[in-house]
């Protein structure tokens, strides 16, 4: 692999316009790629699903360059109806459009920041290979008490050009006091085989509000990774939904240090899984500071030979004083062949705290699909209802009712 | 001073830390083929019991410490460690307790195990084990004639080969993680239990561990067997002197259940935590394991961690019989730089069956405190079922609490539910206590005690009233 690697960097080199200053240092991301490798099992992060296996055996052979120099056609059925919004567009990767035109030009900067590589985590092999990797980071600023009106859909869409090709791309968001950006991830694919890896950094201050929704919902053999850092000042809310249910793999990491008083962050997810999918959500939230608080929900239906994760860890500084930290996870097994796995981990090193986590699973409730049945349903509308109801739970927390709306639509939730 | 502030004074410090000048035989320092024959040799083995060591001596070398756990500690050198000693006077072997040195049994009365008296009145049958060597087992009779066997291993070794080759180390065999391969291959003494079928253990049995002489690593290994029908509690208490170094000590303990039985093992653990500043105490290092092995077949563990600068043990279950049940109760409690990491593993294999966990962490001062738990239920056991709670208590905030655990369902029949809380001790309730005309001191005692409720009312009756006086001696000085 490492042969590949050095080849497919060449080669992007190639078509930088970067300085030699900039090359050193994609060179040593390169470098510390190959001497670690994919993750593998051995590390605790990725125990239960180990991406290393995942990639061998769905793709084989990965390659690593993609030729950014022509454009790709941009399929408008991929957009999502009813509800107006802000595009930024990637089709294999490649950033094909760039469009804010809902919103008042002069409080959005964008600017193109190759140079600067986003430095997180770097125990995490995978970050490594998308700073190597990445041919363009743009930076997007939303200046002071700017909200914008109506939220920015990225949509990540692959065509049948590309396969067995490992693509990776990272977006550098900083809201500035008292903004607010309402943002959707919508994955849509039309190709095989591929790894995704996404990095983003927000940098939340004072005031501000981010709202992420990841959505993946339609079913694709990619192989995704998703790495969100949220570093938040005083009074700054994060919310996160993940609905993780359409690639044969997808990890989410979301790693949040609340750095500022009475800073929150919200997690909450869904996974819906069928045959052979394995997808994993890791969270970490640092509470930093006191006066912090964290809410996590995260839940799981799991059918035929598929198998989700739940890692989630809150750790707590000895000066986080007065932190509130939950942490639930829920998961309904349908099928003999389904697995779920939870560690669910809390870290304190203060006393004035309130943190609590709990996790069950299960099957489906017989006695509950009795009272519907014995009600005049079927057994399948029975099971589906109560699916149904368990899900909406999760989406319920979403806060911003248009894309509330929208996810229950996606989901085919009712209410 | 008044006088109750006296007994606090006595109290603080650690009481068994004394230590008892008797003459040990020593093997030479080191860890090598020699020394393993020499242990093997000194205790009159059979070669197949020596061949079991050398084996695992040979895997030993194979494999690392290993090194995910929480709390770290200074390398160990395992070559500058004595790997036997014993009292000098035990090396033939007195028949009765009359003939055991005075020395001995003094040290034992300081302990709070008179061994004669509890021989005659108390109705415990013990089995004291002093540095490397078993001392002494008091109540023979009375256990022979229900055809019980509670003796030291060594004898159960000589006197019944047949069920220890049967048995030993089918639950922690000797390739496994690196202190129990260790063990294996260097184990000096311990208990052996053998409950025939149908029997009830008519009285509780009892092990008191002590580390007395420097440099040594203490290696005991226990064997329970309750056979179909059987049930034993069985109870274990350990203390070692104050000294400046660390010492290490890594048990192996082996329960194995079959049809219908039921095993109770009990724990109270108070080897020597070091002093206030971190210096010195005990690496007890400890593997537990029991194995339901036949149907309907119930093993309970109940540990009450109250010692040892650093605890790193994880009492687990395989409940591989049909219907067989697994329980862990525990309550661990750190102080100044005290470092837990403990747990259960609860691994379901078999159909129906059920466990359930309850551990309570209470750390203060500058200690660490980790719940590290498994609970695995594998796609062939239908309908089982799991339940943990672990709550920490925190006070102060140079301490930390920390719950890991580690849930794997691969079966559609089965639940999981697993709860954890972290909190400190209520203003209100201080308050409450203290308006009622208690100190703080006292008040702290009362909510801790509350708060292990549901683990001290495992213990049997004596145990239960130590425990507690453990659990408020260990917290002195952690408030105000």
């Amino acid at each position: 692999m490492n042969e590949q690697l050095q080849l497919d960097f060449d080669k992007i080199i190639k078509t930088l316009k970067i300085s030699e200053k900039e090359i050193q240092l994609k060179k040593s991301f390169l470098n510390n790629f190959k001497k670690k490798g994919f993750p593998n099992r051995k590390q605790e992060d990725w125990k239960f699903l180990d991406i290393s296996q995942i990639i061998k055996k769905n793709i084989g052979d990965l390659s690593f360059f993609n030729d950014y120099s022509l454009p790709n056609k941009i399929n408008p059925s991929i957009f999502v109806d009813g509800l107006e919004h802000n595009k930024i567009i990637f089709i294999n990767g490649r950033i094909e459009k760039i469009d804010f035109s809902y919103e008042d030009q002069s409080q959005i900067e964008i600017n193109d920041e190759i140079g600067k590589n986003i430095k997180v985590d770097n125990e995490n092999s995978l970050i490594d290979l998308n700073n190597a990797f990445t041919n363009k980071v743009y930076k997007i600023l939303i200046k002071k008490n700017y909200s914008l009106k109506k939220p920015l859909i990225i949509y990540h869409s692959t065509n049948n050009k590309i396969k067995s090709k490992n693509i990776n791309l990272s977006l550098n968001f900083e809201l500035e006091e008292n903004s607010c950006l309402r943002l959707i991830d919508y994955f849509s694919d039309n190709t095989n085989k591929n790894f995704v890896n996404i990095l983003y950094n927000f940098n939340l201050k004072k005031y501000s509000i981010l709202k992420n929704y990841k959505l993946d919902k339609f079913r694709n053999n990619n192989l995704k990774y998703s790495f969100n850092n949220i570093e938040q000042d005083d009074n700054s809310i994060s919310e996160t939904f993940i609905l993780s249910a359409g690639s044969d793999y997808f990890k989410n990491e979301v790693n949040c240090n609340l750095n500022g008083q009475y800073s929150s962050a919200f997690i909450n997810g869904v996974f819906s899984l069928k045959e052979n999918q394995q997808h994993e959500i890791r969270s970490t939230i640092n509470h930093l500071v006191e006066n912090t608080k964290s809410y996590q929900l995260i839940k799981s239906v799991l059918g035929k030979n598929s198998k989700s994760a739940y890692q989630g860890r809150i750790f707590v500084d000895s000066k986080a004083q007065k932190t509130d930290g939950y942490q639930l996870s829920k998961a309904i097994l349908l099928d003999e062949t389904s697995e779920f796995n939870a560690k669910p981990e809390l870290e304190i090193y203060a006393d004035d705290v309130k943190c609590s986590h709990g996790s069950a699973s299960g099957s489906l409730n017989e006695n509950s699909i009795f009272y519907l049945m014995s009600r005049g349903l079927n057994y399948q509308q029975s099971k589906e209802l109560l699916i149904n109801g368990f899900l909406l739970d999760v989406v319920e927390k979403i806060t911003d009712s248009e894309i509330r709306n929208l996810v229950k639509n996606i989901i085919g939730l009712k209410e | 001073m008044d006088t109750r502030e006296k007994d606090i004074e006595k109290l603080k410090d650690y009481k068994y830390g004394f230590t008892t000048d008797i003459e040990n035989i020593k093997a030479p320092k080191g860890l090598n083929k020699d020394v393993i024959k020499f242990i093997s040799n000194i205790k009159k083995e059979p070669q197949w019991m020596l061949d079991f060591r050398l084996k695992a001596y040979e895997r030993l070398k194979l494999l690392k410490e290993p090194n995910w756990q929480k709390p770290k500690y200074p390398k160990i050198d395992y070559q500058d460690l004595y790997y036997y000693s014993a009292p000098k006077s035990m090396k033939d072997k007195p028949k009765s307790l009359d003939e055991l040195d005075p020395k001995l049994l003094e040290t034992y009365k300081k302990l709070g195990i008179p061994l004669q008296e509890q021989a005659r009145l108390n109705g415990i049958a013990v089995d004291a084990v002093f540095d490397s060597v078993s001392v002494a087992t008091t109540f023979k009779g009375e256990l022979t004639k229900h055809g019980i066997i509670f003796c030291s291993m060594s004898e159960a070794i000589q006197k019944h080969p047949e069920l220890v080759k049967k048995y030993l180390g089918t639950v922690i065999p000797v390739t496994d993680h690196f202190f129990a391969t260790l063990n294996s291959a260097v184990f000096t003494d311990g208990s052996f239990v053998y409950i025939p079928k149908g029997v009830k253990c008519p009285m509780e049995l009892s092990t008191y561990f002590r580390i007395n002489a420097s440099q040594t690593g203490q290696f005991e290994r226990t064997l329970i067997i309750a056979d179909e029908g059987s049930y034993v509690s069985y109870l274990e208490g350990c203390t070692a002197p104050m000294r400046d170094e660390n010492q290490l000590h890594a048990a192996n303990v082996e329960l194995i259940a079959l049809d219908d039985a039921e095993i109770k093992y009990s724990t109270v653990q108070n080897w020597y935590p070091g002093d206030e500043n971190g210096k010195g105490g005990i690496y007890n290092f400890v593997t537990k394991r029991g194995l339901c092995k036949g149907k309907n077949s119930k093993i309970s563990w109940t540990q009450v961690e109250t010692g040892s600068a650093i605890t790193w043990k994880y009492p687990s279950c395989i409940l591989k019989g049909d219907n067989s049940i697994g329980e862990f109760y525990s309550i661990a409690i750190t102080n100044n730089h005290q470092k837990a990491d403990t747990g259960t593993k609860m691994i379901h294999l078999g159909k129906n069956t059920k466990s359930k966990i309850i551990s309570k962490g209470i750390s203060a001062g500058f200690s660490d405190m980790t719940y590290r738990g498994l609970v695995d239920i594998n796609s062939k056991a239908k309908n089982s079922s799991n339940y943990t709670q672990c709550d920490s208590l925190l006070m102060g905030n140079k301490c930390g609490a920390h719950t890991v655990p580690y849930i794997k369902n691969k079966n559609i029949d089965s639940n999981i539910a697993h709860e954890a809380t972290t909190s400190k001790i209520s203003e209100e309730q201080l308050h409450y206590c203290q308006q009622r005309g208690l100190n703080p001191e006292e008040a702290v005692g009362l909510i801790v005690n509350g708060f292990c409720k549901e683990v001290l009312q495992q213990l049997p009756m004596e145990f239960a009233v130590e425990a507690q006086k453990l659990v408020g001696i260990s917290l002195e000085g952690s408030v105000g």
